[in-house]
């Protein structure tokens, strides 16, 4: 099975303290440390496993920055077979949209079974994988926790439902599934498995490459635009508890005995 | 000598030679027991390499004192005393076996130099020594078989029990001390009726008993007597010299080599691969141990020489604990594995096999907290600590790391701490230093005589800063020139190291040993043992590294540390020894002398777990953030040995165990009667310094409390 997982290099949350800069228009990115989105992380792991099971081959894509090839190399250190970096001065200020439109295009450029996205990024809309299906015209299932190959044209996949609950669909391949951490353990990546792939060729594709007009992508092509970003005021019935982290524990503890939230 | 009885080597029964048997025996044995030893070292000589041939003036050393004196057998005193009286009468029995292997087919044979006084002093001996095992054998068997200590238990998930094993070759032991004892007492009687030159049996010895029961036989069952007793022990003999290297009591022969080759150095960890520089470990193609070969020669030698006496379990913190992890398995299943792929007819057929899944699991692995205890308990000699990394680094290679370590290993590789904090946070906590207290950052053209090394735990977490705090205090007062190295100074890298991922510790190494070398500080300290650990034992080339307990001794004997009387004269305290200060470095008297050195201090020993005996607090580091299976932490059982012992305060010199002591107190719901301090804490708080007396003298002891406490936050 053929397979190409949409990665994305993304601030990590766990590793950052996130601020926004002073005019609101973007986060503080001056010491900012980068990993692969969490999502993805998962729905590459997920993909080498059916490969090891099914065979075929792993490709991994990421459209951003020169930067984001650290993760592509990650990703391939991991165990995918093949890595694309896509970035073009052109593409910086796209939508959701125009990033579908662009992995339309790397899709199409190649013959994939199935198309695996994680199911958000930390700093995303959770919207790529939904509307890269429909530009393609295939299927589509959402926060996937499951996935079992049942033979070259379907697929069993789980759904994750509110409240807990599982869903299971049979999917025509080939198809777009968005994946959901959990699905899987993914593997470490050592020090040691970057270096063996540090000298690894990684093609960087640009618009000219990928057929596009660059008037369709980018904040030309862009229809939904970003005008401000900022922390929320703190509104009524909104409390931040302070102290050090035990005094906070406490206070919490004594709001929660005092609202009748523990006995 | 007339002799009264016709000995083996002129015997006959049914007209054939015994001569026949007694050199068709040691023929066969010999020859099966070659076989079995050349398909013994097989593994061996596939085995990765080992470099043990250093410091051979050690080694002897180790070999006389570990082995042939059998240093630590009394640690566990019967067991101990049992097996000194075995191993001592084996030493002693060995030229007496030789000699009746030969009696079979040379009469009156002697060993070279056995003749004289020496013999006659040697005949006694050996009569004692054959009546001193029986005896130690009959105990050993009524403790295994009846009495049946824990340690000895096989948990059914480790297979079959090995009482069976253990009384059958006490048994064999017992054939041979009774046969060779009834082959002279026969001999003595015989003589002794025909009123002949006999050797007389030493008193109350088993060939005494004998030769007297024998007195009343007639010459003729004596003779067969004679006879059936020298064939019963070459049988034997021959038998047990093959069955050794079957089971546990290939020790017998291998013990010498193990305890020569053992670990010379401790703290420290083996490379990746002997023999491959840091530069050249790219170019391999596969990291630790992931299938049997991989395994050096010495730990496979480890396998063999393990004699199942359960010590280092019963040691093993995680196993007291009840994680998935018992030592003396890893040593057990490595053996079988070694028996089954390498057996004594036919070739290794199995396809190497990943060893995690197979014989060992991923948690049984990263169980281990590295602290050295069962090493510190083997009278063999067999090491854990390079196995547990091996194995670990395998599985790094293979990606197969939980997920609660992905994380902190992720943080280490781009923040340099495993709490992925901000670098430039780094030094925040001397934000809130005592006052009249100083720290300088090594940065640009700022430098100092010392460093202070402080790494990741005390600079970012809030509690633990107090130590860093702590520290610096002391160091002030000592007047030492110091300063720390800031938002440069990135993980000492030492757990990085000890879970397997090797290539990231080198990465922190080298970028920590840069930035302390351009400090050009003459000196380092620190308060936390596993970076003073990973700086003496991991690094290379640094100035001298010294733990802060070391300092204060020093300097409370150079006078210019002073101290004052104990605050509460009614609390007892005791003293938790960290394993990378104690076992590890053998730092186990400064931290002691420190406390100590508080005038009116009342401190007591947690007896029988402390010093090298200490019971770890549940490890350090990145150990931290692993979720094992258990039944309950490590900390709690090491507050309940010093609740035992009678204190009130558990004082640590190292932050991971104030961590997990704390933690420890908290879970057990002994706050309020219990608690833990770190040395320097303690310290710092009896520290009298001119302004402070000062306070002391206006206020009283209450206001500067509340001083100290206000000028922390």
């Amino acid at each position: 099975m053929e397979i190409l997982v949409c990665v994305k290099r993304v601030p990590d949350t766990a590793e950052n303290e996130i601020e926004v800069n002073r005019d609101g228009s973007d986060i503080e990115r001056d010491d900012l440390v980068y990993s692969v989105n969490e999502w993805d992380n998962y729905a590459v792991e997920e993909a080498i496993q059916i490969v090891d099971k099914v065979g075929g081959a792993v490709t991994v894509v990421s459209l951003g920055d020169e930067e984001s090839e650290e993760v592509v190399r990650r990703e391939m250190a991991m165990g995918a077979n093949n890595g694309i970096l896509v970035s073009d001065d052109v593409f910086t200020g796209s939508d959701g949209k125009g990033i579908a439109a662009i992995l339309k295009a790397v899709v199409e450029k190649g013959t994939y079974d199935l198309i695996l996205t994680g199911a958000q990024a930390d700093d995303g809309a959770g919207q790529i994988g939904g509307m890269l299906a429909a530009m393609l015209d295939v299927p589509y299932a959402s926060v996937v926790n499951s996935i079992e190959v049942l033979n070259d044209n379907q697929l069993k996949v789980g759904r994750e439902i509110e409240g807990g609950n599982q869903e299971m669909n049979e999917i025509a391949l080939p198809c777009v599934l968005s994946i959901q951490t959990g699905i899987n353990e993914p593997r470490y990546v050592g020090i040691r498995g970057i270096r063996k792939v540090a000298s690894v060729d990684i093609p960087i594709w640009g618009a000219s490459d990928l057929g596009l007009d660059p008037a369709n992508v980018g904040e030309s092509g862009a229809g939904v635009k970003r005008v401000d970003y900022f922390v929320p005021e703190l509104g009524e019935g909104a409390e931040i508890l302070e102290g050090s982290s035990e005094e906070i524990a406490e206070k919490l503890i004594d709001l929660l005995k005092t609202k009748g939230g523990i006995k | 000598m007339e002799s009264a009885l016709i000995s083996p080597a002129a015997a006959s029964i049914f007209g054939i030679p015994t001569i026949l048997f007694s050199i068709l025996i040691p023929v066969v044995g010999i020859a099966i027991f070659a076989y079995i030893m050349i398909r013994r070292i097989t593994p061996l000589v596939k085995a990765a390499p080992d470099e043990r041939f250093c410091c051979i003036g050690h080694r002897i050393f180790l070999t006389l004192k570990i082995w042939l004196a059998q240093w630590r057998q009394p640690r566990y005193m019967l067991a101990g005393i049992l097996h000194i009286f075995i191993f001592a009468g084996f030493i002693i029995l060995g030229a007496r076996s030789t000699q009746l292997v030969i009696l079979g087919f040379s009469e009156n044979f002697i060993l070279p130099g056995f003749s004289g006084i020496f013999g006659q002093i040697y005949n006694v001996l050996k009569d004692y020594a054959a009546t001193w095992i029986l005896i130690a054998c009959v105990i050993a068997a009524v403790r295994r078989g009846i009495f049946k200590p824990a340690r000895y238990v096989v948990p059914p998930r480790y297979g079959k029990d090995h009482t069976t094993e253990a009384i059958f070759v006490l048994g064999l032991i017992s054939t041979l001390m009774i046969s060779e004892s009834i082959f002279e007492a026969s001999l003595v009687a015989a003589q002794t009726q025909k009123g002949l030159h006999a050797e007389f049996p030493a008193p109350l010895s088993l060939a005494w008993f004998f030769s007297h029961m024998l007195s009343g036989f007639s010459q003729a069952a004596l003779q067969n007597t004679h006879l059936i007793a020298y064939f019963i022990h070459d049988l034997t003999f021959f038998f047990f010299l093959c069955f050794l290297p079957l089971g546990k009591h290939f020790h017998v022969i291998t013990s010498i080599f193990n305890v020569f080759f053992m670990r010379v150095e401790k703290g420290d960890v083996k490379p990746v691969r002997y023999g491959i520089s840091d530069e050249q470990l790219d170019d391999l193609d596969s990291f630790g141990v992931k299938v049997f070969e991989d395994f050096t020669w010495k730990h496979i030698l480890d396998f063999y020489s393990c004699a199942d006496c359960g010590r280092c379990s019963d040691r093993c913190p995680a196993n007291a604990v009840g994680r998935p992890l018992s030592p003396r398995f890893i040593s057990i299943k490595g053996r079988d594995y070694t028996f089954k792929h390498y057996p004594l007819i036919g070739g290794n057929s199995a396809e190497a096999k990943p060893l995690i899944g197979d014989i060992y699991d991923e948690d049984e692995i990263w169980s281990c907290t590295t602290c050295g205890a069962c090493e510190q308990e083997c009278p063999l000699g067999i090491e854990y600590i390079d196995k547990m990394v091996d194995l670990r680094r395998g599985m790094v290679d293979e990606g197969l790391v939980p997920q609660s370590l992905q994380k902190p290993l992720g943080a280490l590789e781009k923040r340099g701490n495993p709490w992925a904090k901000m670098e430039k946070k780094r030094a925040d906590w001397i934000k809130a230093l005592t006052e009249g207290s100083s720290v300088k950052i090594l940065e640009k053209d700022t430098v100092a005589e010392t460093l202070y090394f402080v790494d990741s735990i005390s600079s970012f977490d809030d509690r633990m800063q107090e130590i860093a705090r702590c520290t610096a205090q002391i160091l002030n007062a000592a007047e030492i020139d110091f300063g720390i190295l800031g938002k440069a100074e990135k993980d000492s890298g030492h757990e990085a190291r000890r879970f397997g991922e090797e290539m990231l510790f080198q990465d922190l190494r080298d970028h920590n040993s840069e930035v302390i070398l351009n400090s050009r500080a003459q000196r380092i300290v620190t308060a936390d043992p596993h970076a003073f650990n990973a700086l003496k034992k991991d690094y290379n080339e640094l100035p001298p590294v010294e733990h802060i307990s070391q300092t204060v001794v020093r300097h409370i004997q150079s006078g210019k540390i002073r101290l004052r009387a104990v605050e509460d004269p009614a609390k007892i305290y005791v003293y938790h020894d960290a394993c990378y200060l104690g076992r590890h470095n053998n730092v186990y008297d400064d931290p002691r002398q420190a406390i100590d050195s508080i005038k009116g201090i009342k401190r007591v020993e947690m007896t029988g777990n402390c010093r090298d005996r200490s019971f770890c607090c549940g490890g350090g580091g990145l150990m931290l953030f692993y979720e094992p299976e258990e039944e309950q932490r490590m900390g709690v059982l090491r507050v309940e040995m010093a609740q035992q012992s009678g204190a009130h305060v558990i004082v640590t010199a190292c932050p991971y165990c104030l961590v997990n002591i704390e933690d420890a107190i908290k879970v057990s719901g002994l706050e309020g009667q219990m608690e833990a301090l770190d040395l320097t804490e303690l310290i710092a708080q009896h520290l009298i310094s001119e302004d402070r007396e000062q306070v002391t003298e206006v206020g009283g002891q209450k206001t500067e409390d509340r001083d100290r406490d206000k000028a922390m936050k």
